[in-house]
C-alpha cells in the first residue's frame, strides 16, 4: 500500500468511527481516534492476518487490551473484509454481536476483552505458545496508558522478559488522558519507558499519528533479540477532529448532528489536502 | 479392607498425587499437554512433572492473574493447558481472568484448584476456598468438578484433557480411600455416581465429603435406615435427573460439601427441587457463614458435622428417628 493510500485509510477509518458511534449513539470516541493510525499500520502494513488466513495457526495475532476503543478495531476489520461494513449499523443495538467491546462473535477478533489489564497476560501466553511450537507468528497488543495501574500488566511484563518473548510487541496508546482527567494526575505512570526497560523490555517511542514512523518502528521488530518489545505511541485523544482533540469529555462523548457534520467535513477537507507528493 | 490399612500399604493416594501421575501419563503421549504453575509445583506435587517434561511446564511465579491469562493465551494456540494453583488464590484473585479470559472467551483452560476447601486446615481462612463453587456456578461456560476419590480424580483429569471448553477441578491433599471396591462406573461430567442405594434418605455429597457420607450411611444401616449416597462430583452442570429421581424416591435429602452453605451444591439442589415442586425434608451440611474454627481439615469437618457422626445425626433428626 502506498503512503497516500495509507493516509486515506486513516481518514476513512476516522469517518467510519464517527459514523457508527453517531448512529449507535454510544462509543469511545476519543480513544478510538487516538489509536486508529496504529491499527491502520498494523493491519495494512505489519501483520500477516486476513479473513483468508484467520484460521491458520501461523497468523499474526492482535489482542486489544484497551477493549473500549472497539470502534477503531471494528472499522478496520470491516475494511479488511472480515465482515460487511454495513453490519456496524447494528453497533450496540439489541441482539447485535457488535457490542461495546471486542468479542469473538465478531469475525477477526482474537479474544474477548474489555476489563482492563487482561491483554498483556493473554498475549504473553500466546507468544509462549508460538515459541513452544517454533512458530514465527508475532503477537501485538494495544494497551491504554490509563490501564497501566492494573497490576496484572506488571505480572505479565515480568514473565514476558523471563521467557525472552521477542515475538511479543505491546503498544501503548499514550494519549495521556483517561475518563477522570490527565493520567499523570489520576495515577502517574511516567516514566513508562524506564519502568519497562527495568523489567527487561526494549522500548521505542514513536509519534502514534505518523504513519511512516510507525511503519519504520514496526519494521525493525524485534528491537532486541531475546527481549519483549514496547512501542510507546505518543498520541492525541480525539485526534483529527479539532474540537475533540485533548478534550476529556470526548472519552465516550457522542457528537450531536451538527458536531457530526462538522467532524465529517473536517475529515473530508483533510482528504482533499493530502499532498500529491505522497 | 479398612481404609487405614490401605493407606499404610500405600494403595490409597491423595487425589493430588493421582492428579500428578495422571498428568505425567497424559504428557508422555501428547506434547500439547502443558502445565502452568505459580510457584505451586511443590504444593501441586508437580516437581516430577517439571523434571520429566520441562518443555511442557511453564512457571509464572506467584502471580495468579497472570497464571490464568498466560494459560488462556496458550490454550488459544491449541495447547491443552492445566493451570494449577491453590484453589483459594486461583478462584478469588484470578476470578476475573477465569470469567473473561477463560470462560467468556471460551479458551479451554483446565483450571486446577489444589488444596481446596479447608485442606490447609490450621493455615487459616486466607488459605481456605469455601466460595469457589458459588463464584464459578454463577459464571457461564465452565464445568465445576470436585472428584471424591482416586478413581474420579484420574477420570476427571483424563476427561478434562479431551474437553474443548473450560473446566474447573478442585481437590484436596488427604489420602482418599476408594468409594467402591470395583470401579467400573462410566465417568462423565454432569453425571452423579451412585455409591450405595437405599430409599429412606438421599445423601448427596461432593469431593472429600463423600467418604464420611458413605461412613454415615453404614452407621445409619445399623439403625435400619437405608441411604442412597451419591458422589455429585460435578457441581455444574448438576445431574438434575438423578437428583429428581432420588428426591422422589426418598423421604429426605441431605447434601454435604466442603464449601460455604451459601451458593454451593446444597443450594443448587434445593433450587432445582423447589422449582420442580419436589418438596422433601432437606438439609445442607457445609461450612456456615463464618471464618472457621481453627484446626486441621479433620478438626474443622468434625466441628461442623461433616463427619460420620455429624451426617448420621442430621439424617436421624430429619427423619424424626
Amino acid at each position: 500500500m502506498t503512503e497516500k493510500e495509507l493516509i486515506k485509510k486513516s481518514i476513512e477509518y476516522r469517518k467510519n468511527i464517527l459514523k457508527y458511534i453517531f448512529h449507535a449513539n454510544a462509543g469511545h470516541t476519543g480513544g478510538s481516534l487516538s489509536c486508529i493510525d496504529i491499527l491502520n499500520v498494523l493491519y495494512n502494513h505489519v501483520m500477516n492476518v486476513s479473513p483468508e488466513n484467520f484460521k491458520s495457526t501461523d497468523r499474526d495475532r492482535y489482542i486489544q487490551s484497551k477493549g473500549h476503543s472497539v470502534e477503531a478495531l471494528f472499522v478496520v476489520l470491516a475494511d479488511k473484509g472480515f465482515f460487511p461494513e454495513s453490519d456496524l449499523k447494528t453497533l450496540c443495538k439489541y441482539g447485535s454481536h457488535y457490542i461495546g467491546h471486542p468479542t469473538r462473535k465478531v469475525n477477526g477478533v482474537e479474544q474477548n476483552t474489555g476489563a482492563l489489564g487482561h491483554g498483556l497476560p493473554i498475549s504473553a501466553g500466546t507468544a509462549i505458545g508460538a515459541k513452544l511450537d517454533n512458530k514465527k507468528f508475532r503477537v501485538f497488543t494495544l494497551l491504554g496508558d490509563g490501564e497501566l495501574p492494573e497490576g496484572s500488566n506488571w505480572e505479565a511484563a515480568l514473565i514476558a522478559s523471563h521467557y525472552k518473548l521477542d515475538n511479543l510487541c505491546a503498544i501503548i496508546d499514550y494519549n495521556k488522558l483517561q475518563i477522570t482527567g490527565p493520567t499523570a494526575e489520576v495515577c502517574n505512570t511516567d516514566p513508562i519507558d524506564a519502568k519497562f526497560e527495568s523489567f527487561g523490555w526494549t522500548v521505542r517511542h514513536v509519534d502514534g499519528h505518523d504513519l511512516n514512523k510507525l511503519k519504520e518502528t514496526f519494521d525493525s521488530l524485534p528491537f532486541t533479540v531475546g527481549k519483549p518489545n514496547l512501542v510507546i505511541a505518543h498520541t492525541v485523544k480525539g485526534k483529527g477532529i479539532s474540537y475533540m482533540e485533548n478534550v476529556i469529555k470526548w472519552h465516550h462523548g457522542v457528537p450531536s448532528e451538527k458536531q457530526y457534520e462538522d467532524a465529517i467535513s473536517e475529515l473530508d477537507n483533510a482528504m482533499i489536502t493530502i499532498p500529491d507528493d505522497f | 479392607m479398612g481404609a487405614v490399612t490401605e493407606i499404610e500399604q500405600g494403595k490409597v493416594k491423595a487425589n493430588l498425587d493421582v492428579f500428578s501421575n495422571t498428568l505425567q501419563d497424559l504428557a508422555q503421549h501428547d506434547r500439547d499437554i502443558i502445565v502452568v504453575t505459580s510457584d505451586s509445583r511443590g504444593s501441586g506435587k508437580l516437581a516430577p512433572f517439571g523434571q520429566k517434561f520441562s518443555a511442557q511446564h511453564i512457571e509464572v511465579g506467584i502471580a495468579e492473574q497472570n497464571l490464568i491469562g498466560v494459560a488462556a493465551g496458550l490454550a488459544s494456540c491449541g495447547k491443552k493447558v492445566f493451570a494449577v494453583s491453590p484453589a483459594c488464590f486461583l478462584t478469588a484473585r484470578a476470578l476475573e481472568q477465569i470469567k473473561n479470559d477463560v470462560a467468556y472467551s471460551d479458551n479451554p483452560v483446565k483450571v486446577i484448584g489444589i488444596s481446596a476447601g479447608v485442606s490447609y486446615g490450621a493455615l487459616g481462612s486466607t488459605h481456605h476456598s469455601l466460595h469457589d463453587f458459588a463464584a464459578l456456578r454463577a459464571i457461564n461456560n465452565i464445568i465445576v468438578v470436585a472428584p471424591a476419590d482416586n478413581f474420579e480424580t484420574e477420570k476427571a483429569i483424563q476427561l478434562a484433557a479431551k474437553t474443548d471448553h473450560p473446566v474447573y477441578i478442585r481437590f484436596g491433599k488427604k489420602a482418599m480411600p476408594p468409594l467402591k471396591e470395583v470401579n467400573d462406573d462410566v465417568f462423565e461430567f454432569g453425571k452423579g455416581r451412585v455409591i450405595t442405594e437405599g430409599n429412606d434418605v438421599a445423601i448427596i455429597a461432593t469431593g472429600e465429603t463423600v467418604y464420611p457420607a458413605l461412613q454415615a450411611a453404614k452407621k445409619l444401616q445399623e439403625q435400619n435406615i437405608a441411604a442412597t449416597v451419591v458422589s455429585m462430583h460435578t457441581i455444574k452442570p448438576l445431574d438434575a435427573s438423578l437428583l429428581a429421581e432420588l428426591a422422589n424416591k426418598c423421604k429426605a435429602v441431605v447434601t454435604v460439601e466442603e464449601h460455604s452453605v451459601y451458593g454451593g451444591l446444597g443450594e443448587a439442589c434445593a433450587s432445582y427441587l423447589m422449582q420442580r415442586n419436589i418438596f422433601k425434608s432437606f438439609r445442607i451440611i457445609g461450612i456456615p457463614d463464618e471464618y472457621t474454627v481453627t484446626g486441621s481439615q479433620q478438626d474443622i469437618f468434625n466441628h461442623y458435622g461433616i463427619s460420620e457422626e455429624g451426617i448420621a445425626k442430621e439424617v436421624m433428626q430429619l427423619l424424626n428417628r
